[in-house]
């Protein structure tokens, strides 16, 4: 008897566990994406007399990006939105006032006509002088802002010979202006000054950098690149400027924001959590220039009046692109049963406060660093009520214990009822 | 037991020197071991399972985003194989359910350089909050001679609901971001192959209570700065629902349900024993 109940107790156990193993784990809802418009993307290639050095596998530089944009422009996706700049490729002289204004669009940003744009490879020539800051400055124009992802390709053997302006200082400046600029960079067989030129380039508008010693990898990183490019991010964030106490901060809703902001600096925003509202907040700092080693960020998430509610924080050290935390918070479910009906109706006002522990002894000024901030207010979840079924041993036991006991009372109680009976 | 320890290193050493070539090795290893002691089996799975990806029906990515925006989706046991340059950050994300333990393995093909690099991988939930690694090589050294280095991370096991205060993994998005933390300058850009794969084996949730209302999942709508105060909406349907019948308090199936049936079942047996003593006794009086 009792061993064929514990064979049926077994038995429940395989299936149950069979069940677990064989059943598809749900997946969470994706929230549905939207589609945004398509990155414009302008690639600018660097047609200065270094470009005639015959160094990469006996063939020139020049001639090697050549077909390198041959092979990106037959692969080029139908929907993307290209152009082409070149800095260097017409001014032959010594002058080098005239030399360092030699930029010029020779594909405007559009769908691509791929026979046009060969046309115009075809007939570069490498000439002049390297204005790399002027020729990010004319390539943020040639793009526009039209509310779209805009990227630059840059594409270079040498670094700029017409600074001042420092490219990496301009890239940073553009970056801070508009809808959201990256700026990837290539270098052609790079020596240290111009890697370190081009990596702060990138670094200073979350790009990336790649070197390349061969035709096959420079035609590789630039389709890289431009497929990267291709691909439209969810949502482009909206431009926001927080306050510096929380009464003047921007009231915000849902939604993905970009700001930017100063090391040390503290930025406020508000938002509105109603009764039975969940906020949830998350903040990426994007590491846009040279940093000291260290660094962290601070999410806090205050009342009106300044008491801190929760907070969100992360630290790090050593190369990163963004240095991001978050943070959920919903009035206490405990609180508003105590309070009246009209607190419950009124939605509580949460000052959210961003600021950072960065530290920089070369480029501490504006603009600042890039922050992205993302909120959205759900409904609140319920804390859990105490769990209604049990497991483990010490479970088993003490039911095992109660039946036991249980049992003998029954009999006990059984006994005595029958010898009452008997005696009757 | 003895054989036991002799045996099982030899499953795990391909695993360490995370070396594709010496992949045909695991197997036979593996299974030699299974036939001495099952435990040390559990070694060779995870490293064999790394060295050749099942072949699934799922198509392969072979891109990966630069932030958190751009993040490349991937899905458990799709074969992720991307070629990109020392110095990139590579994201991608993934969505995770309550009861998974979701494990990360990557193998980094690494180029020719001038001196060690230090890679990572860093797992990020829905809210962009650090999540713990509780297993795996998280942060390792290629050596300047090193071909390949080989990264892994296992999170806690997702739950279903966590306090709001709390840091603990829950049910939605997951990103992943793969980079190097230190390395000469001058090797910054150089070409490398990166595999990955993601395995998200389901564990038991029950010990777990309480329900999530919403999944962290990232808001993918631009922001907008309010004047006013907006209607409240959600607040009122929760309202709403408290009144309509549902069988929403009845738990998932989990261990809990065998652990307190089994126990319903015992006591039964328990109690028919103890009823029995007060039998005997009534026999023997």
């Amino acid at each position: 008897m009792i061993h064929k109940k514990l064979s049926i107790v077994a038995a429940i156990g395989l299936i149950a566990s069979n069940v677990m193993l064989g059943a598809s784990p749900a997946r969470a809802d994706e929230v549905p994406e939207t589609v945004a418009e398509p990155p414009r993307v302008e690639l600018v290639l660097d047609v200065s007399g270094s470009m005639r050095a015959d160094d990469i596998d006996g063939a020139t530089r020049i001639s090697v990006a050549k077909q390198a944009f041959n092979d990106v422009v037959d692969a080029l996706p139908e929907t993307t939105q290209l152009g082409i700049r070149v800095l260097g490729a017409t001014y032959g002289g010594e002058n080098k006032k005239t030399g360092c204004k030699d930029t010029q669009q020779i594909v405007a940003v559009g769908p691509v006509n791929r026979v046009a744009a060969k046309n115009a490879i075809a007939s570069l020539k490498p000439t002049g002088f390297t204005p790399i800051g002027l020729a990010l400055r004319k390539a943020a124009e040639d793009l526009g802002d039209t509310g779209s992802v805009r990227r630059i390709v840059l594409i270079t053997d040498g670094e700029d010979t017409c600074t001042p302006p420092d490219p990496c200082t301009v890239a940073r400046e553009l970056a801070a202006q508009g809808t959201s600029l990256v700026i990837d960079t290539l270098g052609l067989t790079p020596d240290e000054k111009t890697r370190k030129q081009l990596v702060c380039i990138s670094t200073a508008t979350g790009g990336t950098y790649a070197s390349a010693d061969s035709e096959e990898q420079l035609t590789e990183r630039i389709k890289q690149v431009v497929d990267r490019a291709a691909l439209p991010p969810p949502v482009v964030p909206a431009a926001v400027a927080g306050a510096e106490d929380c009464t003047t901060a921007p009231l915000l809703a849902a939604g993905v924001y970009t700001d930017r902001e100063l090391i040390g600096e503290h930025r406020f925003y508000r938002v509105d959590v109603a009764a039975g509202q969940e906020l949830r907040a998350s903040v990426s700092i994007a590491l846009d220039r040279e940093l000291n080693r260290d660094y962290g960020v601070l999410l806090k998430a205050a009342t009106a009046g300044g008491r801190e509610l929760v907070r969100g924080v992360d630290a790090g050290s050593g190369r990163a692109d963004v240095l991001s935390t978050g943070l959920r918070w919903s009035t206490d479910s405990s609180d508003s049963r105590d309070s009246s009906d009209i607190s419950e109706k009124s939605p509580e006002s949460v000052c959210l406060i961003v600021s950072n522990s960065f530290a920089s002894n070369t480029a501490a000024g504006a603009p600042g660093m890039p922050l992205e901030l993302s909120i959205d207010l759900v409904d609140a979840s319920q804390a859990p009520d105490a769990p209604g079924l049990g497991r483990g041993w010490l479970l088993l036991f003490v039911l095992a214990i109660a039946g036991l006991i249980a049992g003998v009372l029954a009999g006990w109680l059984t006994r005595w009822w029958v010898a009452k009976w008997r005696e009757n | 037991m003895r054989t036991v320890h002799l045996t099982a290193p030899r499953p795990a050493a391909p695993h360490l020197s995370g070396d594709g070539v010496v992949s045909t090795g695991v197997v036979p290893a593996g299974v030699l071991a299974a036939g001495i002691a099952a435990i040390s089996l559990g070694l060779a799975v995870p490293s064999a399972a790394l060295a050749a990806p099942s072949p699934a029906a799922v198509p392969g990515v072979s891109s990966a985003g630069t932030s958190f925006l751009t993040a490349v989706a991937i899905s458990p046991a799709q074969p992720v194989r991307v070629s990109a340059v020392t110095g990139d950050y590579l994201y991608w994300s993934f969505s995770a359910a309550a009861g998974e333990n979701p494990e990360l393995a990557a193998t980094v093909g690494l180029p020719e350089r001038t001196g060690a690099q230090s890679w990572t991988v860093e797992v990020f939930d829905g809210l962009r909050r650090r999540q713990a690694c509780v297993a795996g090589e998280q942060n390792p050294v290629a050596a300047t001679t090193a071909t390949s280095v080989t990264l892994g991370c296992r999170l806690r096991q997702v739950r279903s609901w966590a306090e709001p205060w709390d840091g603990d993994p829950l049910p939605g998005t997951y990103y992943v971001r793969l980079s190097t933390t230190e390395m000469p300058e001058q090797d910054l850009g150089l070409p490398v192959t990166v595999d990955l794969t993601l395995t998200a084996p389901r564990g038991d949730t029950g010990a777990d209570q309480g329900e999530l209302e919403a999944p962290l999942v990232p808001v993918n709508r631009p922001g907008q700065v309010l004047t006013a105060s907006p209607a409240v909406s959600a607040s009122a349907s929760a309202a709403s629902s408290d009144f309509s019948l549902s069988a929403d308090w009845v738990p998932d199936f989990s261990s809990r349900w065998v652990w307190t049936a089994g126990g319903g079942v015992l006591a039964a047996i328990t109690g028919l024993i103890g009823f029995s003593w007060t039998r005997r006794r009534v026999q023997g009086a």
